[in-house]
């Protein structure tokens, strides 16, 4: 039998587990539970979350008649009026007009810097966006209205000072990082064979990108609008500060609304005896919200595993 | 005229009990080589990435209406040469070209030389196949298209045409629009090679357009290229010499970045000038 260097320096072993071995083991298994545990809080965490949001949303439902908070067109909770139309209005609009924002100006953004960019400019944009990503939505709010709003105002004269399209502005900067760096990602993984094939047949830089590389990537485009559409619901701290506050069912964005996310932190912060039904709405609305952004969220999953495969 | 190439044929192993009955193959004699008009010049090419320097001072002539193969080992430089003469290199990073190429005369790397023009005139097939997420019928308008035609009729009518050619039209004629990519690989490549012919291109560059094809499917191709030479200049890379031997009008051996040796055909094949080349091909027969 021939043995090398290393297998002398290591003698074969007993097979029979001894005391030191057994001790080791039981730790090695410990580290298992250890582990386990980390993922369980997670987890446990986010069936707390749905739970608590099913039970008092429930108890609300108990009292206020489901038709009623789907189809009632006011929502005036200190007068017993529950129709969640208004907050789902301010919702859609700031979330419409914020993709309005962010997708004609992400896509651009992106295909730029995926194909046009030099490296230079690519390596000095991405950390800037970066940035614009890491700022607090409180500031943007502010922003919002010390900026946008007078902006808003002097082409509109009659436009509320803090109104929808003022925080579909802001909100769609805030979700524009997100679809920018999720689309330049999809945008860069188009191999480059395909990039050769289309110049190879004579086609221009314009139409590689627009007939092969877009189309190649569009399952992932759409992925990153939708992640970010249900940024721009669950977005909170900016909607609050700049949209108004006024639930009401409108299509005119130069006028205060309420979104969801904005109606349940006034609710929070206002003194409400607990296990009123008026104090139960914050869950009721949050469990719209949820389900909506969770939705949202699934279907971008599924998108973005598709284009995954799509190459292998 | 000669006719050698009939007996490359038979020689060759592969040969045998050809599934075929193709049309008279023709290759081209040394007088009409040297006869026949320079497609491609190209003078003292050299072409570095980066710092590594793949190609050293290659002199060699493409001549018009004929097939001239590249052969050598992998890693020699066949594709970067390949890739200069429609400048697909132009789009990898860090890379530089020195020397100059000549395509009917005039310089394509010159001043006034439209890229996008140069690249109808000289189409490509790739090494690897890569066909675009779209349907086959989409895949072959793609030229065309950019070229500015729009006319449905025309289209329906290049995407037939190429898809014949390219020995595919029996296969995919009733799902034109299923998506490209549900092909077999050899498919694929049969698919690429007609994208390539759909835009009419004068020269045709082909990088190892049979490497996934099985024997039926090289045969097609090894017949097309025939046909194809009477109106168009071909440029392959091959590994296999056979095919080289079958296809080709004029042979280049290229190793470690140097061209070795490059001339008729038969002449490189039956008596190559260079040791090198000797040794590349009998070790390659076996
Ligand atoms: N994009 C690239 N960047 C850097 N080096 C490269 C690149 N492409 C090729 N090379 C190098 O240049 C040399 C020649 O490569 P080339 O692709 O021309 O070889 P080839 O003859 O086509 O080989 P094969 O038969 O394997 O396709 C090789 O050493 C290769 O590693
Ligand atoms: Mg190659």
């Amino acid at each position: 039998m021939s043995t090398t260097n290393i297998a002398s320096d290591n003698p074969r072993r007993s097979l029979v587990v001894d005391a030191a071995r057994l001790r080791r083991y039981r730790i090695e298994g410990m580290v298992r539970y250890v582990l386990m545990v980390c993922a369980g809080v997670s987890v446990l965490t986010t069936v707390g979350i749905v739970v608590l949001l099913l039970f008092e949303s429930l108890q609300f439902f108990g009292t206020v008649s489901i038709v009623e908070f789907v189809t009632g067109t006011q929502w005036a909770p200190q007068n017993q009026q529950y129709g969640i139309l208004p907050l789902l209005c301010g919702t859609l609009l700031v979330t419409a007009g914020a993709a309005l924002v962010a997708i004609p100006l992400g896509l651009g953004t992106a295909i730029y810097l995926s194909e046009y960019a030099t490296p230079w400019i690519r390596e000095t944009v991405k950390p800037a966006l970066e940035i614009l990503a890491g700022v607090p939505s409180v500031v943007f709010g502010y922003l919002a209205l010390i900026v946008i709003s007078p902006i808003i105002r002097d082409w509109v004269p009659n436009a509320d000072p803090a109104n929808a399209a003022c925080a579909a502005i802001v909100v769609g900067f805030m979700i524009l990082p997100t679809v920018i760096s999720l689309s330049e990602d999809v945008l860069r993984s188009v191999p480059r064979s395909l990039r050769e094939a289309g110049y190879a047949l004579g086609a221009t830089k314009f139409d590689v990108t627009v007939k092969v590389i877009v189309p190649a990537a569009m399952s992932g485009i759409v992925a990153s609008f939708l992640l970010a559409i249900s940024r721009a619901i669950g977005e909170t701290m900016a909607v609050t500060l700049a949209a108004g506050g006024t639930p009401r069912i409108t299509a005119n964005p130069f006028e205060s609304i309420q979104t969801m996310t904005a109606y349940i932190v006034e609710k929070t912060g206002g003194e409400n005896a607990h296990g009123t039904p008026e104090y139960r709405t914050i869950f009721a609305v949050g469990l719209t919200l949820f389900v909506s952004t969770m939705l949202l969220n699934l279907a971008a999953q599924a998108i973005l595993s598709r284009v995954r495969e799509k190459y292998e | 005229m000669s006719r050698w190439s009939e007996n490359t044929v038979e020689d060759s192993p592969v040969a045998v009990g050809r599934p075929t009955a193709s049309t008279e193959k023709i290759l081209r004699s040394a007088s009409e080589l040297a006869g026949s008009p320079k497609k491609f010049a190209t003078t003292n090419v050299n072409f570095w990435y980066g710092t590594h320097h793949a190609l050293h001072d290659i002199t060699l002539h493409v001549p018009e209406n004929c097939v001239t193969a590249l052969i050598g080992p992998s890693g020699c430089g066949k594709s970067t040469y390949l890739r200069c003469l429609n400048r697909m290199n132009d789009m990898i990073e860090q890379t530089r070209v020195e020397g100059q190429i000549l395509l009917d005369g005039l310089d394509i790397r010159g001043p006034k030389v439209d890229v996008v023009d140069l690249r109808k005139r000289v189409g490509m097939v790739f090494q690897k196949s890569n066909p675009f997420p779209k349907s086959i019928f989409e895949n072959i308008a793609y030229g065309p298209r950019v070229a500015g035609l729009k006319s449905r009729d025309r289209l329906e009518q290049i995407v037939e045409r190429s898809l014949v050619q390219a020995a595919l039209w029996d296969e995919v004629k009733d799902r034109l629009n299923d998506s490209a990519l549900a092909l077999s690989g050899g498919q694929q490549q049969r698919l690429c090679i007609a994208r390539a012919l759909a835009t009419d291109p004068d020269v045709l560059l082909m990088d190892e357009p049979a490497s996934a094809l099985d024997p039926t499917s090289t045969l097609r191709i090894e017949d097309l290229i025939f046909e194809l030479k009477e109106n168009y200049t071909i440029v392959i890379v091959t590994h296999n010499m056979q095919q080289a031997a079958r296809v080709s009008d004029q042979t280049a051996f290229f190793y470690e970045g140097h061209l070795i040796e490059a001339g008729v055909t038969n002449e490189v094949f039956t008596n190559p000038s260079k040791q090198e080349t000797e040794d590349y091909i009998t070790g390659r027969f076996g």
